[in-house]
């Protein structure tokens, strides 16, 4: 018996989808309720999101909004570190607290008929932390454990340096998220205390819930456990996005015998509120976002150097980094450098394919609704939406957007937003090897950087 | 008794040819996710062809009789749709979530590898993938730390002779031999229909699914039968403490603690996953109370189950040293973890802290319909009775203090641990 073959099928009738509908309600002290209902399943996820991330700390401080946030979660002034813990188990859930560049972040999901007890738990984690000192000074310990297994962590590693190379040493981009190895050693419990107090206020801070609730009781609920928070003040940043060098770079770190090289190749991107924001977004997906894309089938599908290869723009407030990140073999490590940059120039040369245009905006628009399909990922892009000041309508017209990228579109953003005149590339590699390849690559001298993180 | 909420729909139906189909029906979004298990694995690698298992999932991307090299994902991602495989000890899946109105693509994708792949292999292909496989194994093996544990436990905790013993990444020298006699053994004995459950969770009509099914995979013949395992019994403990001790390139040591457990699925399975919540789910767990917080010997500690269904499972123990602390000093915090368990049962409170933290996860994790879809592959392989499903919340719930104690007490002692340690190498100093 043999299998019949049936024609390759086409697409049904495609049925809408819409982003979840949503609230935005200002408390009188400024504090803002998101309030997404999505009743599926009994389930609520509680986050707060404020402005308070490491964009907002002084160079010196490098560290302290991941710090603090850390030592959110070991205690508050009724509560140790244990027992918090507890109480949030037996809501069924766990406290996640955390800092990035934008934001500090606080959530949890639990049954939605635990949604006052959580709101309440996070309430008193959000407003009066404990800052015990055994307990910073532990999580301080456990920071620079961390940073010193990064050292031996290649991918990692190859990440943090070439993200803080690209930044002026005066700029606080120029050490890594969570704070350097010496920022982060004379970081107090007293630091983490002002941190909390001059950064964690109403005015700057959203009260993000999405999942099985009524907008009514949860703008009841907030008023009465947040309605008497005192506004106050907080300082705004003065943030140095602009790139260290104006003219391309080659460094090396050294890691003898190491069986593969880690790449990354890139520059300082653009800011998230830039108008180009679609046409990069469909630009990045050809060069190296989907799997067929051009630096993927090249490297790895092509040549076979490597398991993988991507490119991506960061969007964040601040010009993020734009990079093409891979692992390869070792002996070919000059050979993927150089087709990284044949595919970078190809990008700036004349225009996409209209096939090469569609499958990215076909895919980006056809999985828009995967992306949400819990309650923790609607609230993720609804805190996402206040952090990056997006408007109201983002998610609503996104897939238009995007489906109305042009071939010249993505031309003129490539030509706009890569930058080979200051192309920045980062080996972590064995030196010995892939040094003497090097040479021939015309992005200057090597030069060797150390496993230092300043 | 089930989660609120959370009992889902699920239709079963066996085709012809031996295929397993199920369905289950959700149609609050549009969106659709097509769920492929092959029940074979690195165990059913023959002798000299380790990684092999691994090396095929490459190559069912590789293309079949109508589809290119690489199309299926583009197809897919064309589509809008999401997709990967992933390969385990005893299983391959493959799997896409799509925009609903796209599901007949995915299942013509997955039909045409399943019964035409082998008129698009070629010796090319073949070469491109194994060294991108080998890339793959430097990636996330050799090029980093601690990398080699995933093989080194299972080769420390199932003897040679054990279908699970082996490395399921493969030696570069057993990827090297493979060849394209070896892809057309393995299709033919492995991946038929008989052999495969095939899952589809989401935005369906289920009567027309069904006969979307048929139309696609009703014609593809069913195999000869899979050829015979290598037992996979072993008792249910170590009969003592098995040591592997690693110089590696790292800056600090990690400890993994190993015990036997009962197999995914099994009645006491449930105290296991359970057990193991206690010990190192979250910060209230102990391992993280006393090691990470208490004593400071870890900065992370967690503990898991492999989830194992043939043979035994494994509850593994995870730390990491804080620098300073010797390997030594770490293992022996994991076993007075270990033994307060083993000789004093839970606290009281603790079970029910545990149980309402997996309701969440379970609940939570339903909201997916690739997670659903997965689930009931996993059910559907290892059960043939994907409804198993609906009931995990109320076998998590039957767990009593007393069935953990029984279990910590047989477990958890010296006669069933099994060490395996890294540290810094001796030459760049102790950190």
């Amino acid at each position: 018996m043999s299998a019949s073959v049936v024609d390759r099928p086409l697409p049904g009738p495609s049925r809408p989808y819409r982003f979840p509908r949503f609230e935005r309600i200002s408390l009188s002290n400024g504090l803002e309720l998101i309030i997404a209902p999505v009743r599926r399943l009994p389930l609520v996820t509680v986050r707060f999101v404020l402005d308070a991330g490491a964009r907002h700390e002084a160079r010196e401080l490098a560290g302290v909004a991941s710090l603090s946030a850390d030592a959110l979660a070991e205690g508050t002034r009724r509560l140790d570190a244990g027992a918090l813990a507890e109480q949030f188990e037996r809501l069924g859930g766990s406290l996640s607290s955390y800092a990035t560049w934008d934001a500090t972040h606080l959530r949890t999901t639990v049954l939605s008929s635990r949604l006052e007890s959580a709101l309440t738990l996070l309430t008193e984690v959000l407003r009066t932390p404990a800052f015990v000192p055994r307990e910073v000074e532990r999580l301080q310990q456990e920071r620079l454990a961390e940073l010193l297994e990064l050292k031996t962590e290649p991918r990692g590693l190859a990440d943090e340096r070439f993200a803080s190379s690209l930044y002026k040493r005066s700029s606080r981009l120029s050490i890594q998220e969570g704070g350097s190895e010496r920022t982060v050693r004379q970081l107090t419990v007293e630091n983490c205390h002002a941190w909390h107090a001059n950064q964690f206020v109403p005015g700057v801070t959203a009260l993000v819930i999405a999942g099985d609730v009524d907008v009514d009781s949860v703008v009841r609920l907030a008023n009465d456990r947040l309605g008497d928070w005192k506004a106050a003040e907080s300082p705004s940043p003065v943030v140095d996005d602009g790139p260290a060098r104006e003219h391309p770079s080659l460094r090396l770190l050294d890691r003898p015998g190491a069986p593969q090289t880690e790449l990354r190749l890139g520059h300082v991107g653009l800011r998230r509120s830039h108008p180009d924001y679609f046409d990069v977004v469909v630009m990045n997906a050809i060069l190296g976002g989907v799997f067929n894309s051009r630096i993927n089938l090249n490297l790895r599908e092509r040549n076979a150097f490597t398991y993988g290869a991507f490119s991506s723009y960061e969007w964040r407030r601040d010009a993020a980094p734009f990079l093409v990140s891979t692992a390869v073999a070792t002996p070919v490590t000059a050979a993927a450098i150089r087709e990284v940059m044949v595919e970078l120039e190809r990008m700036q040369v004349g225009l996409p394919s209209a096939d090469e245009v569609a499958l990215s905006t076909s895919y980006l628009d056809g999985v828009f609704p995967i992306r949400f399909e819990t309650t923790a990922a609607i609230a993720s892009a609804l805190a996402t939406l206040r952090t990056l000041q997006l408007a109201n309508d983002f998610y609503d017209t996104y897939r238009d957007r995007i489906r109305s990228v042009t071939r010249k579109g993505v031309a003129r953003a490539a030509q706009q937003h890569i930058h080979l005149d200051r192309l920045q590339v980062l080996a972590v590699g064995g030196r010995a090897q892939v040094e003497p390849m090097l040479g021939d690559l015309e992005l200057g001298p090597v030069s060797l950087i150390g496993d230092d993180d300043e | 008794m089930s989660a609120p909420g959370a009992t889902l729909p699920i239709q079963t139906f066996r085709l012809h040819n031996g295929l397993l189909l199920t369905l289950s029906a959700d149609r609050t979004a549009p969106i659709v996710a097509v769920n492929l298990w092959y029940h074979v694995g690195s165990a059913n690698e023959r002798e000299g062809r380790t990684g092999f298992a691994h090396l095929f999932e490459h190559m069912l991307f590789q293309g079949s009789e109508h589809v290119a090299a690489n199309e299926h994902f583009e197809l897919i991602q064309r589509a809008g749709g999401t997709l990967n495989g992933s390969t385990w000890l005893d299983r391959t899946n493959y799997f896409e979530t799509v925009p609903s109105h796209q599901l007949e693509l995915a299942l013509w994708l997955e039909a045409d590898r399943m019964g035409r792949l082998l008129p698009a292999m070629t010796q090319g292909k073949l070469d491109t993938q194994r060294d991108v496989v080998k890339n793959e194994r430097r990636w996330s093996v050799d090029n980093q730390p601690y990398g080699s544990w995933w093989e080194r436990l299972p080769a420390l905790c199932f003897p040679p002779s054990h279908p699970f013993h082996h490395s399921l990444m493969g030696s570069m020298e057993d990827l090297s031999a493979a060849s394209l006699e070896d892809v057309a053994a393995f299709f033919r004995a492995y991946y038929t229909p008989d052999n495969a459950v095939l899952s589809i969770a989401g935005d369906i009509d289920e009567n027309e699914t069904r006969l979307l099914v048929n139309r696609h995979f009703g014609s593809i013949p069913r195999g000869n039968g899979r050829p015979p395992l290598a037992s996979m019994e072993v008792s249910p403990t170590f009969g003592g403490w098995l040591r592997g001790l690693v110089e590696d390139d790292v800056a600090v040591a990690r400890v993994f603690v190993a015990c036997r457990t009962p197999i995914f699925g099994s009645d006491d399975y449930y105290a296991a996953s359970t057990m193991a919540a206690m010990l190192g789910t979250g910060r209230g767990s102990r391992l993280h109370k006393s090691l990470v917080r208490e004593r400071q010997l870890a900065s992370a500690a967690t503990a898991f189950t492999f989830d194992l269904a043939k043979g035994s499972d494994l509850l593994v123990v995870d730390t990491t040293a804080r620098p300073g602390i010797s390997a030594e000093a770490l293992e022996q915090g994991i076993v007075d973890v270990l033994d307060e368990l083993r000789l004093h049962g839970p606290r009281p409170g603790e079970l029910d802290r545990v149980l309402a933290q997996m309701e969440t996860e379970f609940v939570t994790s339903m909201q997916s319909a690739g997670d659903r879809a997965e689930q009931l592959s996993r059910f559907a392989t290892y059960y043939g009775d994907p409804t198993l499903l609906n009931d995990q919340v109320a076998r998590y719930r039957a767990v009593s203090d007393d069935s953990v104690r029984g279990l910590a007490s047989a477990r958890l002692g010296p006669d069933n641990r099994a060490s395996l340690v890294y540290v810094p190498r001796s030459d760049e100093g102790a950190a």
